[in-house]
């Protein structure tokens, strides 16, 4: 049986996008995603001599994550009843912000096309995070953020052709789990 | 054009990146070669699912501000 190593220095780099999508299907909020993941990192660490490396990182993340969203409905549900009107449907400061937010604004579409979006979003990331660090790290700068070529080039010390090598790696990989998972 | 050319020139034209003239020569060496048709149309259905998929990556900063605050409770322990 393989034994996991656990490294938090690496929890924002390999996991933060994962425990992203895992959560905003589940609570369909930006911010109270965000603060679910940070606190699950935090609860992590403070658990960490617990972790016995039976499972991956990510498993073991995961299901702290799951308490917390746990705990988050609850916390909702002990609210209710107290008269409290919160209306943040859009916020002022959303400048620069609209990238998270466009992810599942409830007008945009029908629910259908949503629930396929974040389904389909998990699939990607999932066969993402099976790709080795490096490749799934410039496939996901090219692909995902769109960056230009020549700024992933100068950005992590590469050339064009080492970086369209790594590409097709990456989406060949790609291409093949999703094929098995998606289609 | 070799096979090995032909699949770069078909990765790169999935970001729109491949000249006019190595398209040609892409559609010429695909109307023979069996092998890169495939990897052609699989590539090509790797981009419009990824297309179809909102970008759903938390912003670089959050990420900073994540990476920090794990960096200073590892500190503290």
């Amino acid at each position: 049986m393989p034994n996991h190593d656990i490294n938090p220095n690496n929890w924002v780099k390999l996991y933060s996008d994962y425990l992203y999508n895992y959560t905003i299907t589940r609570v369909s909020n930006h911010e109270i995603s965000q603060d679910l993941i940070s606190e699950t990192f935090m609860a992590g660490l403070k658990s960490m001599k617990n972790f016995k490396g039976e499972a991956s990182e990510r498993t073991w993340l995961i299901s702290i994550l799951k308490r917390k969203i746990i705990d988050h409905y609850r916390k909702i549900n002990s609210n209710k009843g107290k008269a409290e009107v919160r209306m943040n449907l859009t916020s002022e400061d959303s400048e620069g912000n609209w990238l998270e937010e466009r992810v599942l604004d409830p007008f945009d579409g029908n629910a259908e096309s949503t629930m396929e979006n974040t389904e389909l979003g998990r699939a990607i990331q999932n066969c993402l995070s099976k790709l080795p660090a490096k490749q799934a790290n410039i496939f996901e700068m090219k692909t995902i953020l769109n960056y230009e070529t020549e700024t992933i080039c100068n950005e992590l010390n590469i050339t064009a052709s080492n970086l369209w090598v790594i590409v097709h790696r990456a989406r060949t990989a790609m291409a093949n789990c999703l094929e098995k998972n998606w289609f | 054009m070799p096979c090995e050319e032909a699949n770069h020139v078909c990765d790169k034209s999935q970001y729109k990146e491949a000249s006019f003239l190595e398209k040609i020569k892409l559609t010429l060496h695909l109307m023979y070669c069996k092998a890169c048709r495939k990897y052609s149309s699989k590539n090509a259905k790797l981009s419009a699912l990824l297309n179809k998929q909102e970008p759903v990556t938390l912003k670089k900063d959050t990420k900073n501000r994540l990476q920090k605050q794990i960096e200073e409770q590892l500190k503290h322990q």
